[in-house]
């Protein structure tokens, strides 16, 4: 029982090992030939428009909401202590430095990672990528590059845009639901808000597209077996990416709170 | 020409290839039979780089592609062509831009001169106004029509061709190998065929090889592969389910 518990043990360590290795191998590429000409540039605009146009209603929905129930949330706490009127700085603070990264990457890490694992999974099956090989183009420059670029580049403006939209849901509680004033709701939000929270809250979000691409991109290339095994593979790239940017955030807030006290 | 030396490959302690030898003259055509799973595919791919042996040589026109650059690797690319089994045509691009894949990327030629040259390529495996269809929209055949097109608008050296009859009813299947034939009389390229279907190799092969556990176990003309008296060619030749093969696998 003993050997059986070690053997899992380091099975375990092996594959993580394995996992990381062969990660870091792929960022070390992705990143070089990300400067390496040919640049594709009609891919990089055709992922921009997929991860980025593509994701805006589901991003302004979930946005949206988060203001609502955040708003709806802190009211409950700040009325019996008669604080409403910050209800609009607490939104503002933490849809901007928390919840607007996170959420944002969250969301384009279910939409569009798991999307990117199961096509390159699917390539991978079908030998696709083995006939790009064969044809002298190198599939990460072809495949990886232009969605690694897009996600770091449209991560940060989708989370712009989803702390204007969930500070709009919070706007539309307090000031129609809670009768707040609009002139006070705004005037409070931004004398709450400082632009290294705005900063903080998008360098993160650069690093968050990099780790959705590169995680759903190597489980997709190294899906094996079929249809299963794409399912399989896009399964463990939502789970690892939703992981790695939570523990990426936490990461970020420390490093952030020593930086920027 | 093409030449492999003791060429040895495992896939998680599976041995695949183990020590397998292979001269293929340069113009001609040889067909590789053996058992679905016995590494036919796998050589293939050695053969044009994408795997790496794990000790062994695989030398094309003198060059051996185990330790070839990156750089000079895909330079020789550019002179092998597959037909993979299943076409592995690309989904997200039209008949056109896969066939015009290698020119698009490699050779930076004008769009009239690239379609010139897909409409050539396309012609040559006898299709028409298929440009612009999708590879989800073309049928088994059709497909691996295209691939075949793809493999010759590069204009190729070396057809490599991994089970060109698999999956497409008689007809077709008669068809490609009348392509395969007729593209080896017209480009006087060096083909390499992968298949376990003996009508299809009979009908295009000047040589025939067999693999078996890893290893070319006989090579001959098609006549001298039929008349073997090698009981493991003679067994898998004509389809026999009971013989050495099956026997070794218990």
């Amino acid at each position: 029982m003993i050997s059986g518990f070690l053997s899992h043990i380091g099975r375990m360590t092996l594959s993580f090992l394995f996992f990381a290795g062969g990660l870091a191998n792929l960022s070390g590429q992705a990143i070089y030939l990300s400067f390496v000409p040919p640049f594709h540039k009609g891919r990089f605009f055709e992922q921009i428009k997929k991860a980025g146009c593509d994701s805006l209603p589901i991003v302004s929905l979930v946005a949206l909401f988060i203001g609502f129930i955040f708003a709806l949330q802190t009211a409950y706490f700040m009325q019996r202590i008669g604080s409403e009127m910050y209800i609009a700085s607490l939104v503002a603070l933490s849809i901007v430095r928390e919840l607007g990264p996170v959420i944002t990457a969250l969301v384009v890490a279910g939409r569009v990672g798991a999307s990117i694992t199961a096509e390159l999974g699917s390539m991978q099956v079908t030998e696709q990528i083995d006939a790009l090989e064969t044809l002298a183009s190198n599939p990460i420059k072809y495949l990886v590059v232009p969605r690694f670029l897009a996600l770091s580049i449209v991560l940060p403006l989708l989370t712009l845009y989803a702390d204007i939209i969930g500070i709009m849901g919070s706007y539309i509680i307090c000031v129609f639901k809670l009768g707040i004033s609009s002139s006070l709701y705004l005037h409070v939000t931004f004398d709450a808000l400082l632009y290294k929270d705005l900063f903080t809250g998008l360098v993160k979000t650069i690093f968050f597209g990099m780790l959705i691409a590169l995680v759903s991109c190597y489980e997709g290339f190294n899906v094996e077996g079929g249809a299963e095994g794409v399912g399989r593979a896009t399964t463990r790239s939502v789970v690892f990416t939703f992981i790695m940017i939570i523990a990426a955030d936490c990461f970020f807030t420390a490093i952030f709170y020593f930086i920027f006290p | 020409m093409i030449e492999i030396k003791e060429l040895y490959k495992s896939f998680n302690s599976h041995q695949v290839l183990s020590g397998l030898n292979l001269k293929i003259q340069k113009g001609s055509t040889c067909v590789i039979i053996g058992r679905s799973g016995c590494g036919k595919s796998v050589l293939l791919k050695h053969i044009v780089g994408i795997l790496r042996p794990d000790s062994g040589k695989v030398f094309v026109d003198g060059k051996d592609v185990t330790s070839l650059k990156d750089k000079e690797l895909n330079a020789l690319r550019l002179k092998i062509s597959i037909v993979f089994q299943g076409g592995a045509l690309f989904d997200s691009l039209n008949v056109a831009e896969n066939v015009g894949f290698g020119l698009i990327e490699h050779q930076h030629i004008g769009h009239k001169e690239l379609m010139e040259r897909v409409r050539e390529s396309l012609a040559l495996v006898d299709l028409r106004g298929v440009e612009e269809m999708m590879p989800s929209s073309l049928s088994g055949g059709m497909k691996k029509r295209v691939a075949l097109a793809r493999a010759i608008c590069i204009k190729p050296d070396i057809i490599l061709y991994d089970e060109p009859t698999t999956g497409v009813d008689p007809i077709t299947a008669d068809s490609i190998n009348e392509l395969i034939k007729s593209l080896h009389d017209k480009l006087k390229v060096t083909a390499v065929v992968v298949t376990h279907d003996m009508k299809s190799a009979y009908r295009v092969a000047d040589r025939i090889a067999m693999m078996y556990q890893g290893k070319i176990i006989a090579e001959g003309s098609p006549q001298e592969i039929q008349q073997t008296q090698n009981p493991v060619v003679h067994q898998f030749i004509n389809g026999l389910s009971q013989g050495p093969i099956t026997e070794s696998l218990g």
